[in-house]
Formats: structure tokens, C-alpha cells, sequence
């Protein structure tokens, strides 16, 4: 909620600047006031009957907005943008309060610079693109039927929503909210009649609400400027030229127009404007395919090249597509970051003369996340994200920042009240993040065993909190009752006297990875002093050789003869320098994982049983050389 | 019942009856009470009261003997085992491990130097898909990664290994740490393992337990190796059986919930562990296993 009203608050004062094309006096409103419009505009009309009809949602200064929508903390400032290679950029776009300071469309970029107070800024096609998605998100997220009128423009079905969402009032007013949410400042206009509802939004900022019948009424004051279609650019210059020599300025004065004269002056599309004026037009509506794309992207003017402002800028692109997300009731499974990358070497890009070339030559930077729930928290994916771009950060600096969402229904789970407590699977995944960057990427996980005969040979799988939490209640039901006896089996394992007889525990296995070097000293073809790590002693006990062999039809087939022994140490150190066996490498004195004489003898002093230790060793037959396996523990 | 700040055993309490009794000295304690809680007013709630120990849920450890020896192990506390090298701390780790994951528990696994098996771990029962191992190189990636899995939660037991890592070095770790461990780890469902070579958590500790070498098991059919019960000579014909461990509990300052039996200092019992169908027999024998020979 503080979120919420911290982004209403920050929308207001966008609004009063930024929000209305030139000449419309709506468009300086705040939020409050434009509500407050919409309100008298519905009493005006009277108190007739609205039918639940069309809502059409207008996205004023729409490529501004994109921009904003990318960078709220220009939500405050005078914005120009600009089109165009350098040095023939000209101003395309620019919103109310850059206008109020001097900007005029069509300046140059120099010209457009020389405004201290206005951020000027290119137009982004890929922001705009982003932002249109959002807005179609935001229709979808009410209505299933809905029609991809214009970039800046759509309109929804509200036909039979009103016993699930309530009044017309209450979903304009969702409608709102929601588009906030998304990082837009939307207008919304609710009809029965489909093109007077998209005018109407062109022309009334915030909320307004028209009865069936009350159409010309309504559009009466606006200007003839706002009748547009989708068909493009409707009416054209030359016919609103025309108009005003007439002095007909308001769709009022258009539609009190006889439409014989007219339309031999006008032709057809003098026809179509006198309908539109009079909210007398009507057409089908014609819907847009349902889209569960989530794709968002930013290009840098500058090249960015550490990681922790880049992670501000993944930020605001989680944050978008959580929203959007969000706004669909579904969550992101999978993340997917591309950057694209500044190329290493200048030359190689100078020799690169056409374009086409140069731009297959960017190199780019891929990094997918994906996840064990879905999820649309996202801060959790900002620092899953982080995490991993920590471990293997871009190898230069980022110019282009895409990421995609791949949408998935999000987890709804309860949890049981027999069932034990496990991990949550988000914290989990942070965590097993965070461990990855501590130890490395393939030391973390769940082991699994190997399908070979080979000693110590496992892999090293992702982790994934067992999902306990059963997806349906029949399955929550056997779980509940599985864990009950499984507590029950539980208390029955208090008895340990019934079941020390049928218990019997396994003896554990310590491994040396890798497998430490030793020397060994035969008598009588047996065992007798082995010789390990710095450390000497008789073999009491020895049992082998056991011969395990694989592989034998690769380069690294493997053939060990193993014998478990029981070694007693002989406290006298053996000399380092002096092994046993000439056999015996230098290098085992100090290995990675491997004990050390201090390590066998710390506490032997007072634990005399200590002195003796069960190890596996072998022969390897390959390398003719003897190492140490393990011990037993 | 523990005092909570300096009046230790022996020392009169003030809260005891006797403070009725009025005196100048009774008067200057009752001052000096009121003078501290007014200090600590806001920090600590009674300074003065004694604070009941909290009882803790304790939990099978697999192993029937250590269970009777121990009560089990206390959920939501530290247990420290400790002991040389072949002495069966793993074992025992292995078989909390495949009894915490048998009842559906996520445990994980801090191994200190990379020395887990999980082919023994594997078929010792521990079902590996709920065990979460973490392979560190040092003792600084076990310390940081048992303080990142504790502050995740939700862990049923996490196991640190440091038993690789030479004591005089496990010796260095700040008491502090211990201490940070114990607190995050009370008040929650998770049993923290620690094995080591020797005892270092000192009184943070909820229970510290010593294993000890006993004996080793040979069986074979060697008449001329036989001595007593067990063919303990060198030779092809014998394998080995098992070892018998002896368990000492050195600390337990364990209340558990319904007063069920908890471990004495001092008490010592001894279980025995099974090699048969742990590392040996399952791979030997799936393998390409050949004739015996001697070389």
C-alpha cells in the first residue's frame, strides 16, 4: 500500500507537468483533479443509466512516457526527445513543461541542448515497444477481449465484467491504479460507443464516464482534432485547415454541420467526422491475439561497465516486468538477461565498414536464471541476478540491456501441519546463490550418484527444495497422512532397546580427493608398513585385494586393486624427506583434503586408540603406483 | 534454573525472602537492585529473575546406542562431536543424516575439506536429494557457509565437517562464532552438528559428545589368522566387518520436552558399525570383480 501511494503521489506531480498535449487544459491536472473532472463530467450528463460498454485508455505523450517509464526519476523534468542520425537530430517529442520552457518540435540538438532546465533525451523505439506491451498487459489484466488500437491507445470489452468487478466507476478506476503500477499515466474513458470512448480519452484526462446517449454531448467541447481512427493520421491537415477557416473548432459546431453539404465539400471523410462528432459511428471491435511475452529492454547512451550500476538498471527492468506480470496474475520461471557488449578492440570495429557487418560483430552476453518456483518478487531476482553476474561478470561494458520473462502460473501452496518444515524455496535459492558465489558453482547441490562402476564418481546436481507443500488437495491429504506415520514411526524408534537388535550402523567413508600418494612395504606378499602424508605405520590387518576395472575402451580406463587395512601408527615421525619408497612423490607431502601427521596425532596423546586408523588404499595398475583411498569413520 | 546476571550460585539472591528482614544491609541491596534495573531498564526485562531453561525437542540420531546414551539430539542447539580420525564421527554424521532425511527433513551438509561420500552416505540411507552439500576448500568457506544456511532456515540439520581441518586451526575460530551460531540456531527446529577433533564450542555447546576407536572387525574363514572372534591377520581371505566405537558424552545442558532421559557427563556407551554394503560391497561386487590374488 505504501508503495502504491508512493507511486500516486510521485504520478501527481508527473501529471501536473508532464501529462496533456499542447492546448489541452485537462492534461495540467493533477491526478486528484483530473478524477474530480471526470466526476463533473458525469453529473453534467445527468443521471442516465450507463451501460457496461467500452473502456478505451489513452497513454498521453505516449513516447515521453516510455521514456519516463525507463527512468522515473526524470518523472519531474522538462523532456525533449529526439530522432535521427547525428548530427541531423531534430526534437520529435517533447512534453508539457519543455514546451512551457521554449522547446518547439523540430529543433535541432544543439538547439533542444541549450535549454538548461530540459533533459533531452533519444527516442527509444525498444521502450516504446516495452511500454506498449505494459499497456497491453494492463488491458489484459481486466478484460479478455481486448482491441491493439494504437501504440498509445486500447480498448477493452467491458461487456458482463461488472458482477466480477463492479461498478463502471470501479474499473476505470482499477484501470488507473494499475497503469500506475506500470509505470504509466493513463486515461480512461468509458462508452457505449466504441469510437466515441477512444476520443473521448484523446481529449478528457482522467477518468470519464459517458451514458449511452450521451455521446455528443459529451465530445462537444473537445476540439475536431481529437477524432482519430486507427486507420492513422484522421483528419488530415488539409480538412482541419478547412475546418478552421470555417470556424468550426469544436466536434459541436462540427456535428451541428448538415451532412449533405458537408460531405460535398468534405467528401467521405467530412461524412466520418460528422459521425465521430456525434458519437453516431460504429464498428466491431477487432481483437488482439492474447501475448504471454515478457520481453523488456534499455539502451545506454553510455557504455556501462561495472556491475553496480547495472544492477540499478536490471532493477528497473525486473520491476517493469514483475508489474507486467503481475498485471496478468502469472510469474516468471525463467529469467533471461542478453547483453549487448562494447567490443573489445576499436580497430576491429573500424575495419568493419558495413553496418550490417558491424552490428553481427557486437558481441553479446547471455545469462539465463532460472527458477525453482515462479516467482515475480523482484527484488529476489534482482539479487539472484546479481549473484550470478558476480560469478561471471560480462567481459566489457554494457550497451544494450534485454530481458525476458518466461511466464509461468505462480505457486500457491499450504503448507501442512504434520509435514516437517523445509526451506523456502526463494530464501533457498538466494541462499544456494550465495554459496555458489562463495565456493564455486559446481560445489553446491544435491550429489547424485554416477551410473559406473568407478570409485568416487558422482555429479553434482541443482539443489531443489522437495516440494513438500502438495499441489492439490488429495495430494495434501496423503502427505498429511504419510507424514503422521512417519511421526508415529518416529516415536515407535524411541524404543532403541526393540530395535538395537535389528539396527545395525553403517560404517562411513571418508575420501582423500584427490587420492593421497603412499608408499608400501611388502613382506611375504603381504601388507606390512604402509607410509602415507608423512606419517609411518604397520599394517595389523589387511583385507585384498580387491580388483575393480572400467573404461578399459577410453584413454582413461582405470584398474585398482584395493585393500582395506588397519594401520598402527608409529608415533617417531617418519622423515619427510626420507620416504620409504623411492616411488613415493615429493609432491604428497602436502595435497589439497589431506591429512597431516599433526592432524592423525593431535588428540593421540590422550587417546590411545587413536594410533590406529582403517584405510582403503590401492595399486593403481595403470600409473604403478600406490595411493590412499580413504578411511573408514 | 540459571541466573541470568551475577548472582551466581551461592551468592544470595535478593529476591529470596530474606529481603524482607530490614536491615542496612538489606537496605543497600534493595538501592543497588533498584539502581541497576534502572540502568538496565529497557535492555533486559527482570535482570533479577531467574530465566527457566528452555526445553528443546530431541531427535533420534539414528543410531539406537546414542540415543540411549544421549537423549537424542536436541533440535534448535549446537552438538559438537568430536574425536580423532577413524573414530567413527562420520559414521554417526551419516546416520543423523539419513535419519533426519528419512522423516522428510532438508538437510545440509558443510564438508570442511571435500571428504563426503555419497556412495556411503547413499547406502547408509541418507537420501541424497534432501541433502544439500556444500564442498569447501577452507575453514573460512565452511564458517561463512553454515552462517549463510542458518540465516536461510528452514533446515531440518545442517552438519558442519570440519573434522579434516587441523585442530589447532579449528582452535583460532573466535568463540564468538560459536556463539553467533548457537543464537541464530535457538528458538528454531534446526539441529547444528558440528564434527571436529576436538570440543571448541566450550559452553555454547547444547551437547558435546566423544567418539573413540574400539576395535575393528575381520571376518574370514582363515583358521590359521583366527584369534578369538575376529580374523585379524593379514590376509586375502578376510574383510572387514566393521569397527566398534566408543561414545563419551563430555557435555549435555539439554532439558528435553517431557523430561525424557538426556545424557550424563561422563556416561559412555559403545555402538558398533557395519561395513558390509557401505563402501565396500556394492561397488566391489557390481563391479568387474575378479579373481583374488596376491601380488
Amino acid at each position: 500500500m505504501q508503495r502504491q501511494s508512493r507511486v500516486k503521489d510521485k504520478s501527481k506531480k508527473r501529471n501536473k507537468k508532464t501529462v496533456g498535449m499542447p492546448g489541452e487544459r485537462r492534461g495540467q491536472m493533477s491526478l486528484a483533479e483530473e478524477k474530480a473532472a471526470a466526476s463533473r463530467l458525469r453529473l453534467c450528463s445527468g443521471q442516465a443509466a450507463l451501460h457496461m460498454g467500452f473502456a478505451a485508455i489513452y497513454i498521453a505523450d505516449f513516447m515521453v512516457q516510455a521514456v519516463v517509464r525507463a527512468e522515473p526519476e526524470l518523472c519531474d523534468c522538462a523532456i525533449a526527445l529526439l530522432e535521427g542520425t547525428p548530427p541531423l537530430r531534430k526534437v520529435v517529442a517533447a512534453n508539457d513543461a519543455a514546451l512551457r520552457a521554449g522547446i518547439e518540435l523540430g529543433m535541432t540538438e544543439s538547439q533542444a541542448e541549450d535549454f538548461c532546465v530540459v533533459q533531452v533525451r533519444l527516442r527509444s523505439l525498444a521502450q516504446e515497444r516495452a511500454a506498449h506491451a505494459a499497456l497491453m498487459d494492463l488491458g489484459w489484466s481486466v478484460s479478455p477481449r481486448v482491441e491493439d488500437t494504437a501504440a498509445d491507445t486500447i480498448v477493452l470489452d467491458l461487456a458482463g465484467l461488472s458482477s466480477l468487478l463492479g461498478s463502471e466507476e470501479i474499473i476505470a478506476e482499477r484501470l488507473i491504479e494499475r497503469a500506475l503500477l506500470l509505470g504509466l499515466m493513463a486515461r480512461v474513458t468509458i462508452s457505449s460507443n466504441l469510437e466515441t470512448a477512444i476520443h473521448a480519452a484523446r481529449g478528457f484526462a482522467g477518468v470519464t464516464l459517458i451514458p449511452a446517449g450521451e455521446e455528443a454531448k459529451a465530445l462537444g467541447g473537445l476540439p475536431v482534432s481529437v477524432l482519430v481512427t486507427s486507420d492513422g493520421p484522421f483528419p488530415r491537415a488539409e480538412i482541419l485547415e478547412t475546418l478552421d477557416s470555417w470556424g468550426v473548432c469544436t466536434c459541436a459546431a462540427l456535428a451541428a454541420l448538415p451532412v449533405l453539404e458537408l460531405s460535398e465539400r468534405l467528401g467521405q471523410e467530412g461524412v466520418r467526422l460528422h459521425e465521430f462528432a456525434r458519437g453516431a459511428s460504429s464498428r466491431a471491435m477487432v481483437l488482439a491475439g492474447p501475448d504471454i511475452h515478457f520481453e523488456e529492454e534499455m539502451e545506454l547512451e553510455d557504455a556501462v561497465p561495472e556491475l553496480e550500476p547495472l544492477s540499478f538498471l536490471l532493477g528497473r527492468l525486473l520491476d517493469q516486468l514483475c508489474a507486467r506480470l503481475a498485471a496478468r496474475s502469472l510469474a516468471a520461471s525463467v529469467i533471461r538477461v542478453r547483453f549487448e557488449l562494447e567490443p573489445v578492440s576499436e580497430n576491429n570495429v573500424r575495419s568493419l565498414n558495413d553496418s550490417a557487418a558491424r552490428k553481427a560483430a557486437v558481441p553479446t552476453y547471455e545469462k539465463f536464471l532460472t527458477l525453482p518456483v515462479p516467482s515475480r518478487n523482484s527484488k529476489m531476482l534482482l539479487k539472484l541476478l546479481r549473484l550470478r553476474l558476480q560469478a561471471g561478470p560480462p567481459q566489457t561494458a554494457v550497451l544494450k540491456i534485454f530481458m525476458a520473462a518466461e511466464a509461468a502460473r505462480p505457486r500457491f501452496a499450504q503448507g501442512g501441519l504434520f509435514l516437517p518444515s523445509s526451506p523456502d524455496p526463494e530464501r533457498l535459492e538466494l541462499t544456494i546463490a550465495r554459496l555458489a558465489n562463495l565456493v564455486g558453482e559446481g560445489n553446491v547441490g544435491a550429489p547424485e550418484l554416477a551410473d559406473t562402476h568407478h570409485p568416487d564418481t558422482f555429479q553434482v546436481r541443482r539443489f531443489l527444495a522437495p516440494r513438500v507443500a502438495a499441489e492439490s488437495p488429495s495430494k495434501m491429504h496423503s502427505a498429511n497422512h504419510k507424514a503422521v506415520a512417519a511421526l508415529r514411526n518416529a516415536a515407535a524408534r524411541v524404543d532403541c532397546k526393540s530395535l538395537a537388535a535389528a539396527h545395525r550402523t553403517r560404517m562411513a567413508f571418508r575420501v582423500y580427493r584427490p587420492s593421497l600418494p603412499a608408499s608400501v612395504e611388502m613382506r611375504e606378499g603381504r601388507l606390512a608398513r604402509v607410509s602415507f602424508n608423512g606419517v609411518r605405520g604397520e599394517v595389523v590387518a589387511a583385507s585384498g585385494p580387491w580388483r575393480t576395472s572400467g573404461d578399459w575402451w577410453r584413454e582413461d580406463g582405470w584398474e585398482h586393486d584395493e585393500w582395506d587395512i588397519d594401520v598402527r601408527f608409529v608415533l617417531t615421525p617418519a622423515p619427510h624427506s626420507a620416504p620409504l619408497s623411492s616411488s613415493q612423490p615429493v609432491s604428497m607431502k602436502r595435497q589439497r583434503g589431506a591429512l597431516t601427521r599433526l592432524d592423525l596425532f593431535s588428540s593421540n596423546e590422550r587417546e590411545p586408540s587413536a594410533q590406529h586408523g582403517l584405510y582403503c588404499i590401492y595399486y593403481d595398475l595403470a600409473r604403478g603406483n600406490w595411493f590412499v583411498r580413504g578411511m573408514y569413520d | 534454573m540459571v541466573p541470568s546476571i551475577a548472582f551466581g550460585h551461592g551468592m544470595p539472591c535478593p529476591t529470596e525472602p530474606f529481603l524482607a528482614v530490614e536491615s542496612p544491609m538489606s537496605g543497600n541491596l534493595a538501592a543497588l537492585r533498584l539502581q541497576v534495573e534502572t540502568a538496565l531498564a529497557g535492555r533486559v526485562a527482570a535482570p533479577f529473575s531467574y530465566r527457566d531453561r528452555k526445553l528443546v525437542e530431541m531427535v533420534s540420531a539414528g543410531i539406537p546406542e546414542i540415543d540411549a546414551l544421549t537423549g537424542g539430539l536436541p533440535r534448535g542447539g549446537l552438538t559438537e562431536i568430536c574425536g580423532p580420525p577413524c573414530s567413527g564421527r562420520t559414521s554417526l554424521l551419516v546416520s543423523a543424516l539419513a535419519s533426519r532425511t528419512a522423516q522428510a527433513e532438508v538437510c545440509a551438509l558443510v564438508d570442511g575439506r571435500d571428504a563426503f561420500d555419497p556412495h556411503g552416505a547413499a547406502a547408509a540411507g541418507v537420501e541424497l536429494k534432501q541433502l544439500l552439500w556444500v564442498r569447501c576448500r577452507n575453514i573460512e568457506q565452511a564458517l561463512r557457509s553454515t552462517d549463510l544456511l542458518l540465516q536461510g532456515g528452514g533446515f531440518g540439520m545442517i552438519a558442519v565437517d570440519l573434522s579434516d581441518i587441523p585442530a589447532a586451526t579449528v582452535r583460532h575460530v573466535p568463540l564468538n562464532a560459536w556463539f553467533r551460531f548457537r543464537r541464530v540456531v535457538e528458538d528454531t527446529p534446526t539441529i547444528l552438528m558440528l564434527i571436529e577433533q576436538e570440543p571448541n564450542a566450550k559452553t555454547y555447546a547444547s551437547l558435546v559428545l566423544r567418539v573413540g576407536f574400539e576395535r575393528a572387525q575381520w571376518m574370514g574363514t582363515a583358521s590359521e589368522n583366527r584369534v578369538g572372534d575376529f580374523c585379524c591377520a593379514n590376509s586375502s581371505a578376510c574383510l572387514l566387518g566393521g569397527a566398534g566405537v566408543r561414545a563419551e558424552v563430555v557435555r549435555s545442558s539439554v532439558q528435553p520436552i517431557g523430561g525424557g532421559a538426556v545424557g550424563v557427563d561422563g556416561s559412555v556407551g559403545i555402538f558398533e558399525t557395519e561395513a558390509m554394503g557401505g563402501w565396500i560391497l556394492p561397488r566391489r561386487c557390481g563391479g568387474r570383480r575378479q579373481k583374488q590374488f596376491q601380488i
